[in-house]
């Protein structure tokens, strides 16, 4: 017999209780490692693509070869006599790109209907992978192909659309830009890019009777539900979706991908579980990207560094009839002071792959190239970047007059300016130069808003002293095995190896899912409001207040009393369910994460290579719930930043769109000789705004990093690169106009 | 992937007479071969596995030093004779693909690594090295890491090895086995093939002919230098990359060979440009007249034309290296 009980919390307001300080456990914000680290380190973890199930067949997807036009024949015929192969799925569900996040609502439209090169047409089935690949390869189509397609966002023929609420003017900012002592006016560019997540995406399907049974490459599996089931046209209880463990996403698996819908239709049409398997070029071209963007930044300033004007025009791009659009000014309003205001936002129409959130949508690219203008502005204005900045910190919301829930900027500044040695930076260009190497310093402010979402979970206290977690929440490699085995151990008063975690199965309570860095402080707040309500029937039990109640090693403390907690059980185990569900929190108070990067640069003289040094980065998130995978977020953000700056292009080939570099080998994520050692250092702080007093982690290094490493290349060689990332032959021409002029 | 045969060679006589087969390939390390047949630009219907034959061995011999065409990438470059003579080698190979890589890839492989070109890895793209005939899609497409030297209209594609680059510096040769028991040894110079109209055909191997190994005359002495520049700082192939072999005496210029990667379809190298170089004293004027040789036929595709500047900047910066005087160089 097991007591159920609900605790749920509608997040309206601030809460100054931090219950979880007064907790006695001692686990949590502690470096705990993942509890299912050793799984994975020794390939015991089971990810969707190693899944095998008997009778298990393979499926491919077949590659749309035109930018723009109809399929009008699939040669099956020659295909279903190669060996091993079953199938040829050509059907009106398919679907053509990945889903949004945070929907339940799949990608639009028929698979039959070609809108970007390399859109998946139909799925070949056979017995092996390698059979079901070869066949793909050679099935014919024939395509009705309508030419002159816009294919890039500057193309004349790319329709652009301003959508009416993304626009934006408050007071008058030409006005205000006539007027200012410094003005800055720059356009800048970031590519297109690639989520790139080491796990290809995947799915396995088995049919049961009349329901789907879908292991799927996913990090919200409750909306992913809605989504298969919606596409499939049938009800979503009637579809199970497993995720145990997600090997990275980075945005590209918040919804479903085609090779999720194919699986599930080939499995219902023979009868037999089919696997897809997407190769890395199709991983790379039949999900998401990040839309690439062009930005105009204009900032005026009076003679001290006061922003009089923040004018932010850009111009993203997207598939046509797609609502998302890279949020890139998504922080530009409320990160700096400014009177004057202007904020521009264009989508331009093109037959690219579909564009969708990649790790930090908006800030990731905005914060960096308004950071970069920033640093334009300190030059122009001969003033200490960091000084600038902090001489523009608001005080409330700009516009709106909100409170921050709270603002770290400042303090972020200063510290990470005094740990990384910032004023050993000189101020003057081309002022150190070791061999071949020009070596510079460059900063800056890291923002990314805060949000939660919607989450439960399920935890079972045993008669046996232990404690069961449960939600189909997931771990994408950001630590949520740990994370909520550390709320529920600390809760509970548990040691961690008394507490179970089990993730990504829908057949769990929904949660938030893993996605806008929201995952760790959604779900992880129903894991404590579940825990808060055993919590009470156990106080109930021991006849004291819930807050008098020590819990501690599995027994419960109260008054110089000490028992074991089975006592207080009445003999059964006892369960609750957690639910956070988003309030007016979020209109009463602007939260957002604050940090700020700073990085030591060489450039060379001679080849314009460069290569990151030394670089620090100072995060303010709130409460850390896991001092060792919070770290580890904090490094791949600003990793991602290298990556922004340096290397990172997905190329679309100008004639038809399709994606050039289509795998590892030459879309450049940074490698480990590319990623210098990296400091990060908390600043811990309990925002009382956010549930558990903790905000997310998971994308504000990204935002805004990659901007200290343009700045500091400048700092360095004078070269001041607008277009990211910034290949050897863009800071070669710098160096070769420099080195004319210098003639 | 398409199917195919796989036959394990138990010698080199058996993998010869097994090659004479049409549509057969040998597979040494298969770093580069197994990616090309999943995505199937290469379709063998038969591979002859020849990386358990006994062709590991490096010697010193009078003429110079044998290395087995089965060495590995990683053996290669640890080697202690290697890395005492011929260091230049040691370090290109240390400069290209990763670790896991150069345990697996051989020596006789590497030089017969395939281009990178996009268009070719593309099945769904045309190109006249995968399929005579097809056109090249590179020639107006994206084409950042293409050849400016020696392209042709069917084929702009460059050879992806650092390892070739310094053996064509070194003077290398390259030893060849046919089945019936001929052997013939070809200098690398005249191993590789410029793209002209038959791009598909990139060596003067014959059907069913076999690297057995690579021999390199005896180190000159002088200064070895191999700089690649790259888009990352590792795990990228060369847009540039240059392998010197120099050796001053009395302040001149006494011996130079230079070898290029990332330029053109092959390893290049130009005597003219040597030419210049000898009993000469190093300045910025000679360096820069050396890249005006070099690049004076140099043609960029539009996304490659920093190549130019580049190849100007970084032979400069190698030259002056290679020749400043001892306690000088940085």
């Amino acid at each position: 017999m097991t007591r159920e009980m609900t605790h749920a919390m509608t997040h309206d307001g601030p809460d100054t209780d931090h219950r979880l300080d007064g907790m006695a456990q001692g686990v949590l914000g502690r470096p705990e490692p993942r509890p299912e680290g050793a799984l994975k380190v020794t390939g015991r973890a089971v990810y969707t693509g190693d899944q095998q199930v008997a009778g298990m067949v393979h499926g491919a997807l077949v590659r749309a070869t035109i930018t723009r036009g109809r399929v009008t024949t699939l040669h099956s015929a020659p295909v279903l006599e190669m060996p091993g192969v079953l199938a040829v799925i050509d059907d009106a569900r398919l679907v053509r790109f990945s889903g949004q996040g945070a929907t339940t609502k799949p990608p639009a439209g028929d698979a039959a209907e070609v809108v970007y090169h390399g859109q998946p047409v139909a799925l070949v089935v056979a017995e092996t992978l390698e059979q079901a690949r070869h066949a793909a390869l050679r099935l014919r189509v024939d395509y009705a192909e309508e030419p002159g397609a816009a294919t890039g966002p500057e193309e004349p023929a790319a329709e652009v659309e301003l959508p009416e609420k993304k626009q934006s003017v408050t007071g008058e900012p030409d006005a205000a830009l006539e007027a200012a002592d410094a003005v800055i006016d720059r356009i800048y560019r970031t590519s297109s890019m690639s989520s790139a997540p080491m796990e290809p995406h995947a799915s396995l399907a088995e049919w049961q009777g009349g329901k789907l049974v879908l292991h799927s490459t996913l990090q919200m599996l409750a909306s992913a539900q809605g989504q298969v089931a919606a596409a499939l046209g049938i009800e979503a209880e009637d579809v199970r979706v497993l995720a145990p463990h997600v090997g990275g996403g980075f945005g590209s698996k918040l919804g479903i991908s085609p090779e999720t819908v194919a699986a599930a239709i080939a499995a219902q049409r023979l009868g037999r579980p089919v696997s897809v398997v997407c190769s890395r070029p199709q991983s790379m071209e039949t999900t998401s990207r990040r839309s690439e963007t062009l930005q105009r930044i204009q900032l005026g300033a009076d003679d001290e560094g006061r922003l009089t004007m923040i004018g932010h025009e850009a111009l993203v791009s997207n598939l046509p009839g797609q609502k998302f659009s890279e949020p890139v000014q998504q922080a530009t309003p409320f990160t700096y002071e400014a009177a004057h205001r202007r904020v521009v936002h264009r989508v331009a129409r093109v037959h690219r792959l579909l564009c969708a959130s990649v790790r930090a949508p908006g800030e990731s690219v905005g914060a960096t190239a308004f950071e970069c203008a920033m640093d334009e502005l300190a030059d122009k204005l001969g003033m200490c970047p960091v000084a600038l900045r902090l001489r523009n910190i608001p005080k409330l919301e700009p516009g709106t007059g909100r409170p921050f829930s709270s603002h770290k900027l400042a303090e972020a500044l200063t510290t990470g300016a005094r740990r990384f040695g910032w004023e050993h930076r000189h101020a003057s260009l081309r002022a150190r130069r070791e061999g071949e190497w020009w070596i510079g310093m460059g900063m800056s402010s890291l923002v990314r808003v805060n949000t939660v979402m919607e989450a439960k979970a399920r935890v079972t206290l045993s008669l046996e002293g232990s404690a069961l977690v449960e939600t189909d929440m997931t771990d994408i490699g950001t630590g949520s095995y740990a994370i909520l085995t550390q709320i529920a151990a600390e809760m509970l008063g548990l040691p961690m190896g008394s507490v179970e975690t089990v993730l990504g199965d829908t057949d769990l309570p929904a949660s938030s899912g893993s996605g806008g860095s929201f995952g760790a402080a959604s779900t992880g707040s129903a894991v404590y409001l579940a825990c808060l309500e055993l919590r009470s029937k156990l106080a109930e039990a021991m006849g004291c207040p819930e807050p008098e109640l020590t819990l501690k090693d599995g027994h419960a403390i109260h008054d110089n009393r000490k028992v074991p907690l089975a006592t207080l059980m009445g003999g059964a185990a006892m369960q609750a369910e957690g639910h956070l569900i988003p309030g007016e929190a979020e209109d009463k108070a602007r939260q957002a994460t604050w940090g700020a990067a700073f990085a030591e640069v060489g450039v060379n003289a001679v080849t314009g290579e460069i290569r990151v040094r030394r670089m620090l980065g100072t995060f303010a998130i709130g409460r850390v719930l896991n001092a060792q995978t919070a770290r580890s977020q904090a490094l791949g953000g600003m990793i991602w930043g290298i990556g922004m700056a340096l290397t990172e292009e997905l190329v679309h080939d100008a004639r038809d769109g399709h994606i050039v570099n289509r795998d590892l080998a030459e879309y450049h994520v940074p490698v480990n000789a590319d990623v210098p050692a990296l400091e990060v250092h908390f600043i811990e702080e309990r925002d009382d705004w956010a549930p558990m007093q903790a905000k997310g982690i998971g994308e504000l290094g990204i935002c805004g990093a990659g901007a200290a490493i343009v700045n500091a290349v400048h700092n360095a060689c004078g070269v001041r690169v607008r277009s990211l990332p910034m290949t050897v032959d863009k800071v070669l021409a710098g160096l070769v106009e420099i080195d004319a002029e210098a003639q | 992937m398409r199917a195919f045969d796989y036959i394990r060679a138990g010698s080199c006589k058996d993998a010869l007479a097994e090659a004479e087969t049409p549509g057969t390939a040998f597979i040494a390390g298969g770093t580069n071969l197994l990616d090309l047949m999943k995505h199937e630009v290469m379709t063998p219907a038969r591979l002859v596995d020849i990386s358990r034959l006994d062709l590991r061995g490096i010697t010193l011999t009078d003429a110079g030093l044998r290395i087995g065409a089965m060495v590995s990438n990683s053996d290669l470059a640890a080697d202690p004779l290697v890395r005492r003579h011929w260091p230049l080698l040691s370090r290109a190979l240390l400069a290209g693909a990763s670790g896991q890589l150069r345990n697996k890839a051989t020596t006789g492989g590497n030089l017969l690594q395939r281009t990178r070109c996009y268009y070719f890895y593309d099945t769904a793209m045309q190109c006249n090295k995968r399929e005579p005939g097809s056109g090249c899609a590179a020639i107006g497409g994206f084409n950042r890491i293409h050849a400016i030297l020696g392209a042709s209209d069917a084929c702009i594609a460059t050879h992806p090895s650092d390892m070739a680059v310094a053996l064509r510096a070194l003077s290398a040769e390259v030893e060849l086995l046919a089945a019936g028991g001929g052997r013939r040894q070809v200098p690398l110079a005249a191993f590789y093939r410029l793209p002209g109209d038959t791009p598909h055909v990139e060596t003067v191997l014959e059907p069913g002919e076999m690297i057995a190994a690579v021999l390199l005359p005896p180190a000159e002495g002088g200064r070895q230098i191999y700089r690649k520049v790259r888009d990352r700082a590792s795990y990228a192939f060369a847009l540039v990359s240059v392998a010197a072999c120099l050796r001053m005496e009395t302040g001149r210029i006494a011996a130079a060979a230079l070898a290029f990667g990332g330029l053109a379809h092959m390893p290049w190298r130009s005597a003219e440009l040597e030419g210049a170089l000898i009993g000469e004293a190093p300045s910025p004027a000679l360096f820069d007249h050396a890249a005006d040789l070099l690049l004076a036929e140099a043609k960029g595709q539009g996304d490659n034309d920093f190549k130019i500047p580049l190849a100007r900047r970084t032979l400069a910066a190698v030259l002056a290296e290679a020749t400043a005087e001892e306690g000088a160089r940085a």
